[in-house]
């Protein structure tokens, strides 16, 4: 089926169609200020480091006293969109940006007469990333139909999972960033279901002064594996939960079954934040946050909404907290109101009679759970027990080709310390710049532990050392040959080398 | 339920079993063996069968196209022109088809005998013209489903059993008539038309396959796919006098069948001939990857399992437990109907089989969980008719009443009755008292077929408590209508196979009218119910399942 003729549909300006526009324009409310670590620009990083660590607020200001006097409970749902080759129920691929509506067939579209055939790489994957955060997993669990209309879901329904999820009751460990004191924490997952996306609506650019617009679909998206990751409500900062973010997104793509990629969408982040007074044991009304494209923004936007929530209640108002789902606007630093849930939407979940019980066996479970990689958390505590610094270990295990680019070097009998101060320093900044990433230069960790050796025996000076890096990594070759080559064409050098080691 | 025949005049001794020839020439022969060689008799010419006046069994109209053809005595087009040529004089009283395809019927003849001429190996359905149940998908034709919403829609792609047919050198005439989406149980449901019933116009040919059973019957094409959720098979094959099977759920792929319950929902087939629905059933049967609930198990070739009366034991059915579910044959059937598989019943046992009465208790409890859950999928299922990319679409300025107003005007009331029903039964609050529980009525039936076919190789049953009614008579009365189904939910509930044999008349129109005989087996025993149904077939003696209608065209 080479194409189908998509038609548009009219829809008039509502509050609804603002809560599309937003979301389906992500790059157009970032923000200038929110700057990561970004030690391989390509794809974003992990780190979450902000620029502006201090707490957004709402303008009717909520005093440290209030905030001390209530906690704070959040809660997160992740969406990870699986990198499978086909989508989750036919064999279309799927690339971010194709051209609208170019890779759908007639089972995504939703066709008559078509059936899901489910791709045993998404219950694979989903089975990794539940095994890596110490989930247990269903051996035997099923899909069912989520129900609603909307242009952007073709059936009509959802293939999903809702009373039997491939895994449930997990955990998830980290290291708190040193910027904002440090500490390790555990957040529990609450369940790891999968499910499949919906596509995209593309709403024609007309000016706010026309009523009605055309809109299109694109069904690209359409079909799409996702695992749905959600946590106990065990969140108690913006921070905490931007790391627990951030954390999910280091083990997707430690295991490679998603780029993780937050302005793809490939991770997408509901977050839900209540506030209640210190010891008290019931939660507060909880209010949903959608549209945070940035782990900072993430963290910024939780605790503008913890103020907004603390400052009603210091007023109050505690009664204006309802039950809603709210905006982040980046640009205003705030949060809105999108809509406000009167009761609980009735999805009329049923089990899907398409796709049969998903049945596992001890045995494939055990399987995948030996062919997982060292995943972050262990990383960060080897690391830590090497002898590296907090900050090193962080950063180090931050990247998953960073960290087995140290590690290679390290293999090959680079002194640790050494190492990763080079990785941190010198190359850290070379990549910067030239917008690479680790295994796009030249320099390979044998040369890396090469220079490093060839500096601690007294062969050459840190300072020749770092002009070969530059030529190790943007040329290649080897330390020995490049010193060779010095040797030959710069006898003065060599003399001001030999002053600068002997300083 | 008033039964719409109230004077059972009708003998049934008007069917008498045909015993077979005592003596057999050689009765040492294996008969398996000899079936390998030559299963069934395909002496009978094309010309006899369409124009009947033997009183001979039916025999396999599959098999004698297929003489035809390498004898070289009729070419597929001249086979196709045949069909066609009565398929146009029978359509303005009959309207079983919404589409015909006669070019594309008669370019697929064409290739056959460009074939045949070569020398090349034909496929078994070989010039064999099929007509498909317009709820199946057909890549070169209209598939609606008998629904406004899909007027005009072609799908991308065949489904797998129009594949498989194709693949077979079936040639495809065109698309029947249904109750829209399958829902219903006269035809008089489709958005499009009514079809008549070939042994008397003024009634219905029963449904939701109406279409395919009225066109197999009026010999507008061989042989014919429906689909059957909850008896949309079997009911219009009893109400037509032709054979028709509802296999096992699995046994035959759904991928392309428009899904209107699809824990229910299987693709089955119409032939004149117990031979010929075997031919196809092992033609379109087998697992299919792009239905995830398609069976593994292995597809036997059925017709080989089937036997010639020319070989057939005194008491071919010798040591076969014949089950009569009690509940069939009591309150609420036409009480001719109910005599008619009585006296199937008698000659099941002059044939060598036992038979004997079993209760199912739960069998009455069948019709109502059946409703909720085939409801309750379709509202799921029927979703994706929304307007927005396919199908007829009402332009409107606000998304939801695009959704509402094309919905509105594209689905029959019926439709919207099923999708109102399933939405309310799925909805928080309600889906344990109505889903769920029909679920566990669901459990109860397969546990007491279980136990029934346990004792029993086949059970037997009417195939509906009447025989075809008056046009009309119960378009106004929906749970009367929905009641006719009582013979043939529980089947899907298990998911079992059930064939369908016509067994017998009762009064009414010039002829008489037919009444189905259903046995049901147990999972994929479909080769057990063919063989038991053709050796049925034809021994069943004085009995000739040709409407008058085709008789005087």
């Amino acid at each position: 089926m080479a194409s189908i003729p998509f038609r548009g549909f009219r829809s008039t300006t509502t509050p609804h169609r603002q809560f599309l526009l937003l979301l389906l324009s992500p790059f157009s409310h970032r923000s200038p200020s929110s700057s990561f670590c970004t030690l391989q620009s390509p794809r974003p990083t992990t780190t979450t480091t902000f620029q502006n660590p201090n707490r957004a607020r709402p303008n009717s200001s909520s005093s440290d006293q209030d905030l001390s006097s209530f906690e704070p409970v959040i809660g997160i749902e992740t969406h990870v969109q699986l990198s499978t080759l086909s989508k989750a129920f036919c064999p279309c691929p799927y690339a971010y940006g194709s051209p609208p509506n170019t890779t759908v067939c007639p089972v995504c579209l939703g066709h008559p007469g078509t059936l899901p055939s489910l791709n045993s790489a998404l219950v694979r994957s989903a089975v990794a990333v539940a095994v890596a955060l110490d989930c247990a997993v269903s051996l035997r669990s099923k899909f069912d139909r989520k129900q609603y209309f909307y242009p952007d879901l073709p059936k009509g329904y959802q293939i999903s999972q809702f009373d039997l999820p491939i895994a449930s009751a997990g955990s998830l460990r980290l290291d708190l960033p040193l910027d904002y004191g440090g500490g390790r924490r555990t957040f529990g997952i609450t369940r790891v279901h999968m499910e499949e996306d919906a596509g995209k609506l593309i709403h024609s650019d007309s000016s706010s002064s026309s009523s009605s617009s055309f809109s299109h679909v694109d069904l690209n998206r359409a079909g799409v594996p996702l695992l749905e990751i959600v946590s106990d409500p065990d969140m108690r900062t913006g921070v905490e939960a931007a790391e627990y973010a951030a954390e999910i997104q280091r083990i997707v793509r430690y295991l490679g079954v998603s780029n993780g990629n937050m302005q793809e969408g490939s991770l997408r982040c509901d977050v839900n934040v209540s506030v209640r007074p210190v010891g008290d044991p019931n939660f507060g009304t909880k209010v949903e946050i959608k549209n945070m494209n940035s782990f900072s923004a993430m963290s910024r936007a939780i605790d503008y909404e913890i103020s907004r929530q603390v400052a009603l209640h210091s007023q109050g108002q505690s009664d204006q907290i309802v039950q809603e789902t709210r905006l982040w606007e980046d640009g205003a630093q705030k949060t809105v109101t999108m809509r406000k849930k009167e009761g609980l939407a009735d999805y009329r979940y049923f089990p899907e009679p398409d796709i049969p019980e998903v049945v596992l066996t001890e045995e494939e479970v055990a399987s995948i759970r030996q062919s997982l990689p060292e995943l972050p958390e262990a990383k960060r505590r080897r690391y830590e027990s090497m002898g590296l610094s907090m900050q090193d270990v962080l950063f180090l295990a931050n990247d998953i080709s960073v960290a087995d680019f140290f590690d290679s070097a390290v293999n090959m009998g680079a002194d640790v310390k050494l190492a990763a101060n080079w990785i941190m320093g010198d190359i850290a900044a070379y990549l910067k710049n030239e917008r690479l990433s680790i295994n796009e230069i030249k320099l390979t960790p044998r040369e890396l532990s090469e220079l490093i050796a060839s500096i601690k025996n007294g062969t050459i000076s840190g300072k020749i050392g770092k002009e070969i890096l530059v030529e190790l990594i943007s040329k290649g070759g080897t330390v020995k040959s490049l010193i060779e080559e010095k040797d030959l064409v710069q006898a003065n050098s060599r003399s001001r080398c030999d002053w600068s080691t002997s300083r | 339920m008033p039964s719409p025949i109230q004077n059972p005049r009708f003998l049934l001794s008007q069917c008498r079993p045909l015993l077979p020839p005592k003596p057999l020439p050689f009765p040492s022969i294996s008969r398996r063996h000899s079936n390998r060689h030559r299963p069934l008799s395909t002496t009978a010419s094309l010309s006899q069968t369409t124009t009947p006046t033997s009183t001979s069994p039916p025999s396999s109209d599959i098999l004698s196209i297929r003489d035809s053809l390498l004898s070289r005595q009729k070419s597929a087009t001249d086979i196709a022109s045949d069909y066609l040529s009565r398929l146009r004089r029978a359509e303005p009283q009959l309207r079983s088809f919404l589409h015909v395809a006669e070019p594309e019927a008669m370019a697929a003849a064409e290739e056959v005998d460009r074939k045949v001429e070569r020398g090349e190996e034909v496929g078994p359905l070989a010039g064999v013209v099929v007509s498909v149940k317009d709820n199946i998908c057909t890549a070169d034709m209209p598939s609606t489903g008998g629904s406004r919403i899909l007027e005009g829609y072609r799908p991308a792609f065949d489904a797998t059993a129009v594949r498989k047919m194709r693949e077979a050198g079936a040639v495809v005439v065109g698309k029947t008539n249904l109750d829209e989406f399958g829902m219903g149980s006269t035809t008089e449901g489709s958005g499009f038309q009514v079809t008549a019933n070939p042994w008397d116009v003024s009634r219905v040919p029963g449904g939701s396959s109406g279409g395919s059973a009225a066109a197999v019957s009026a010999r507008q094409c061989v042989v014919s796919l429906g689909s059957d959720t909850g008896g949309s098979v079997r009911q219009p094959a009893s109400f037509c006098g032709v054979v028709g099977m509802k296999p096992t759920y699995g046994r035959v792929s759904r991928y392309g069948l428009m899904a209107y319950a699809s824990s229910l929902d299987v693709i089955g087939c119409f032939g004149s001939s117990v031979a010929d629905t075997a031919i196809i059933l092992s033609i379109i049967s087998g697992h299919d990857r792009f239905d995830a609930t398609s069976s593994k198990n292995v597809v036997p070739n059925y017709e080989e399992e089937l036997v010639s009366l020319n070989y057939m034991e005194p008491k071919p059915l010798k040591g076969i437990r014949v089950g009569v579910i009690k509940e069939t044959i009591g309150e609420g059937v036409n009480t001719e109907v109910a005599s008619s598989i009585q006296a199937a019943a008698s000659h099941l046992e002059q044939l060598g089989s036992v038979v004997s009465e079993v209760s199912m208790p739960s069998f009455s409890l069948g019709l109502p969980a059946y409703y909720i859950l085939a409801a309750s999928e379709a509202s799921s299922n029927l979703s994706r008719y929304d307007g927005l990319r396919y199908g007829n679409q009402v332009a409107a300025d606000e998304l939801s009443d695009l959704y509402k107003e094309s919905r509105a005007n594209g689905f029959g009331p019926e439709v919207k009755r099923r999708i109102l029903m399933g939405t309310y039964a799925l909805s928080a609050g309600y889906y344990d008292a109505y889903y769920k529980r029909a679920q566990q009525v669901r459990t109860l039936v397969q546990k007491s077929f279980k136990d029934a076919l346990d004792e029993n190789d086949i059970l037997i049953s009417p195939a509906a408590p009447s025989a075809a009614y008056k046009m009309g008579e119960k378009t106004n009365d929906p749970l009367a209508m929905y009641a006719g189904d009582i013979m043939t939910v529980n089947v899907n509930l298990a998911g079992l196979p059930a064939l369908v044999v016509p067994c017998g008349f009762v009064e009414g129109g010039n002829a008489g009218l037919p009444v189905g005989l259903q046995m049901i087996g147990s999972a994929f025993s479909e080769a057990k119910l063919l063989r038991i149904g053709h050796i049925f077939e034809q021994t069943l003696q004085n009995c000739k399942f040709v409407p008058p209608f085709i008789v005087e065209s």
